[in-house]
């Protein structure tokens, strides 16, 4: 049978243009930032508590941030430095407040470094900086499956697609539930966003590996690898890897076709697997764990490198002229991301993290990469109207979950919250679907994300 | 300081996802429909001569003074947005082809001011506004507006003609030649609604471009199909005569007055049909399609409220205990 199976009739979603302007720009390092703002909560769940203080020295991957509640990730320094201060920041998704510790470092990066080049010792143990064991499955197979799971938990990784899920979570669920696949989520549906493409060309063979330690982890029957077909270049580097490291058994990958949201982990699993997950349940309820591209190569990084997770991949792009991928550390600011680029002067811009249907816009210089950023986006925009809405329905057609989206504006407007519920506004996965062919311009997922949060706030 | 630095832009603007839209707006959608019914207007002055083209021109002209005053006149924001237009036009389709021009003006002021705008505006309205205001004349001026036709005949000496449906019509021919004329509109009627092959011309390209929901039409016009065959009616005569074709096509797929799921629109054009029959059969007038599309209108905030989708993954004991991610 061959690595590859080629999926077609996903009829749902909707067809975005892809603008992906940065697909083949090679991965860059950004140079080290000499200040950076690290959010003490990164992830879904419990915000962690600061283990440092103002005034001391910490080195790079030191572990700064712990919780002792059981879905929480730990959070690590990303630059060697001193502790300039404990903020508190406000999270633009839903307007908490969170505690960051800043740190500046005292030297200034040089362009062009190497990731880790200082090889600073945690507990003694010096990072491997780079150097990819040969034998290295071998490797994996001799670490017993829970030592695998404290070093994911001791890394603090998280789920890198944007739902930025614990992983060590995610990867040991509740005694009795088999999990027969899992499911690696290289989709990157939204537009502009090319982070996960170059990380399958480039880290191809980390991500692989990260696989295998984590289905070593799981025990799945099927491993499925999700790329979408706009991607074909990343699906033959990683057939070809699979090939070379003679996981052509157990690793398939799925050609699906580019229609958003397809790599929506709700979506996903329906169109790869037919088995739906309801409102408030966990893929792992129909027996799967869908893990991102990225996730599995910060696990690798982990496990072989004993790197935690202090850097990400994120593209850089939108209306500028040089579209880029980037390394960064977790907690370099917006502004200094924006010193690399050219801006467009005087326009009215969106300043986006994330993607062009999903991420959040921010106004503020200051504002820290953290781990679940995979995209900035940089747009000119227009001032929208919003129109009054004609039902004309193009917003219930392609809700991926059947929704209602129209009565929520209306709902929320006239401040009947209640009756959102009636409508099943906790199964909107906010996917921007609804909001993006509406043809009044209504911000729908502005007034789901009210309504929601209003909800929350009740009960 | 430094934000100056790096951004000398107009303006950072702040807004929930998504940051792109598709750009389909509702003028273009409503500018798209307009050219469409383009192709009635059309052949109601072929059909009817330069009288028709007056009945349209000032039929819309009111209708997009009427908003443009009412708007302004509330303080609110006019939208070009062509709706006012479509409402004018597909009035002057249903009317006579000898209505006096006044009458006209009235019915479309009583469409936009009446039906529309003192409900809210664009997307408020429980009644389709032409509709609305052709009901509205057919009661203040039951005379006037019974006055039909025949084309071939209109250009040399007006000879009034009852149409196809009422009591009194007979048609002199074979029953294939009837067909012919109802489906090409050599018939007496209402100046937009006499010829089928256009209507359903303007309906397909509508259907095609994804503007309007190929169920409405095509289960309105079904059921009243399927019930003429049951009563041991003419079916083909029964879905060719009359306003059917333009009802179906072109007034029961208006957006704001017909419901949003596929179920719900479904069920709105099978009653539709039913009552079309009914009023057919049974009822005092010879034409039902304009009351049965305002009755099901009214029923629409109702189909809406219980044919409700069912979410994705629907289940109705949600898995509760877990945690949510
Ligand atoms: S897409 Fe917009 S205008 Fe159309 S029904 Fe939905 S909310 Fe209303
Ligand atoms: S209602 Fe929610 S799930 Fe449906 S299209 Fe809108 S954002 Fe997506």
């Amino acid at each position: 049978m061959s690595i590859v199976i080629r999926k077609k009739g996903f009829t749902a979603g909707i067809k975005l243009n892809e603008n992906k302007k940065s697909a083949a720009s090679p991965i860059q390092l950004l140079k080290t930032p000499e200040r950076v703002i690290i959010p003490l909560q990164q992830h879904t769940g419990a915000e962690c508590e600061p283990l440092v203080k103002r005034g001391d020295s910490v080195f790079e991957g030191q572990l700064i941030g712990d919780s002792n509640k059981l879905i929480s990730a730990r959070i690590h320094a990303s630059i060697g430095g001193v502790v300039s201060g404990i903020l508190k920041i406000v999270n633009p998704v839903n307007s908490a407040i969170i505690s960051a510790v800043e740190i500046t470092s005292q030297k200034a990066g040089k362009e062009g470094e190497q990731p880790y080049s200082g090889l600073q010792k945690q507990d003694g143990k010096p990072y491997n900086a780079g150097i990819i064991p040969e034998n290295v499955v071998d490797l994996i197979d001799k670490i017993p499956r829970e030592k695998l799971l404290e070093t994911i938990k001791n890394s603090g990784i998280v789920g890198l697609g944007g739902a930025t899920f614990p992983a060590h979570v995610k990867l040991n669920p509740p005694a009795g539930i088999k999990i027969d696949t899992l499911i690696i989520n290289g989709c990157e549906c939204e537009p502009y966003i090319t982070s996960d493409h170059r990380l399958m060309l480039e880290y191809g063979f980390e991500m692989l590996c990260g696989i295998y330690i984590i289905s070593r982890i799981l025990e799945p029957q099927n491993i499925l690898i999700a790329i979408e077909d706009n991607k074909e270049d990343a699906i033959i580097n990683i057939e070809n890897l699979i090939g070379a490291l003679g996981f052509e058994n157990t690793f398939k990958i799925v050609s699906l076709p580019s229609r958003y949201p397809m790599g929506a982990e709700k979506t996903l699993i329906y169109n790869l697997l037919k088995r739906k997950v309801s409102t408030g349940a966990l893929p792992l309820d129909v027996g799967v764990v869908v893990n991102n591209v990225g996730t599995a190569k910060a696990i690798f990084d982990a496990v072989i490198k004993n790197r935690p997770l202090i850097e990400r991949i994120i593209t850089v792009t939108g209306d500028i002229e040089r579209p880029v991928n980037l390394f960064v550390r977790i907690g370099t600011l917006l502004g200094d991301i924006l010193e690399s680029i050219k801006v467009p002067d005087n326009k009215t811009l969106k300043l986006i993290f994330g993607g062009p249907m999903t991420g959040f816009s921010v106004s503020n210089m200051d504002f820290p990469v953290t781990k679940g950023v995979n995209c900035i986006l940089i747009k000119e925009v227009k001032k929208p109207l919003e129109n009054n809405c004609i039902r004309c329905s193009r917003c219930v057609a392609v809700c991926p979950m059947n929704l209602m989206p129209l009565v929520y504006a209306s709902y929320v407007k006239n401040n009947k919250y209640e009756d959102c519920r009636e409508y099943y506004i906790d199964s909107c996965i906010e996917c921007g679907s609804c909001a993006y062919v509406c043809p009044a311009s209504i911000p729908l997922m502005g007034y789901i994300k009210t309504g929601k949060s209003v909800l929350a706030r009740k009960s | 300081m430094e934000e100056k630095k790096l951004i000398k832009s107009g303006e950072i603007l702040i807004s929930h996802p998504p940051h792109i839209w598709k750009g389909f707006s509702t003028p273009k959608i409503m500018y798209i429909v307009l050219a469409v019914l383009l192709l009635p207007a059309g052949a109601a002055v072929y059909f009817f001569g330069l009288h028709a083209l007056w009945v349209m021109i000032s039929s819309t002209a009111t209708a997009v003074f009427i908003e443009y005053a009412i708007r302004k006149l509330r303080k609110k924001r006019f939208v070009m947005d062509g709706s006012a237009a479509i409402t004018g036009l597909l009035l002057a389709l249903t009317l006579p082809p000898r209505i006096p021009i006044w009458m006209v003006i009235l019915g479309s002021a009583f469409s936009i001011a009446i039906a529309k705008e003192a409900f809210g505006g664009l997307g408020y309205n429980i009644f389709n506004p032409a509709l609305a205001g052709r009901a509205f004349l057919a009661i203040c001026f039951p005379v006037q507006m019974t006055q039909w036709y025949i084309p071939k005949e209109f250009a040399t000496d007006a000879m009034t003609s009852a149409t196809p449906l009422s009591e009194a019509y007979v048609y002199v021919g074979t029953r294939t030649a009837l067909y012919k004329d109802l489906f090409f509109g050599n018939i007496a009627g209402s100046i937009g609604e006499t010829s089928a092959l256009i209507i359903i011309t303007g309906g397909l390209i509508l259907i095609f471009l994804r503007l309007i929901d190929w169920r409405i039409p095509v289960i309105y016009i079904g059921t009243v199909a399927a019930g003429a065959l049951v009563f041991g009616q003419d079916a083909v005569f029964q879905i060719f005569a009359g306003g059917l074709m333009l009802g179906a096509f072109f007034m029961a797929t208006d957006y704001v007055t017909s419901p949003v799921t596929p179920l719900g629109r479904s069920v709105f054009a099978f009653g539709a049909g039913v009552i079309t029959l009914l009023v057919r059969s049974f009822g005092a007038m010879p034409e039902g399609v304009c009351f049965a599309i305002l009755i099901m209108n009214a029923f629409t905030p109702l189909i809406d409220k219980y044919v409700r989708p069912k979410p994705f993954g629907y289940l109705r004991k949600i898995a509760k205990g877990r945690v949510k991610n």
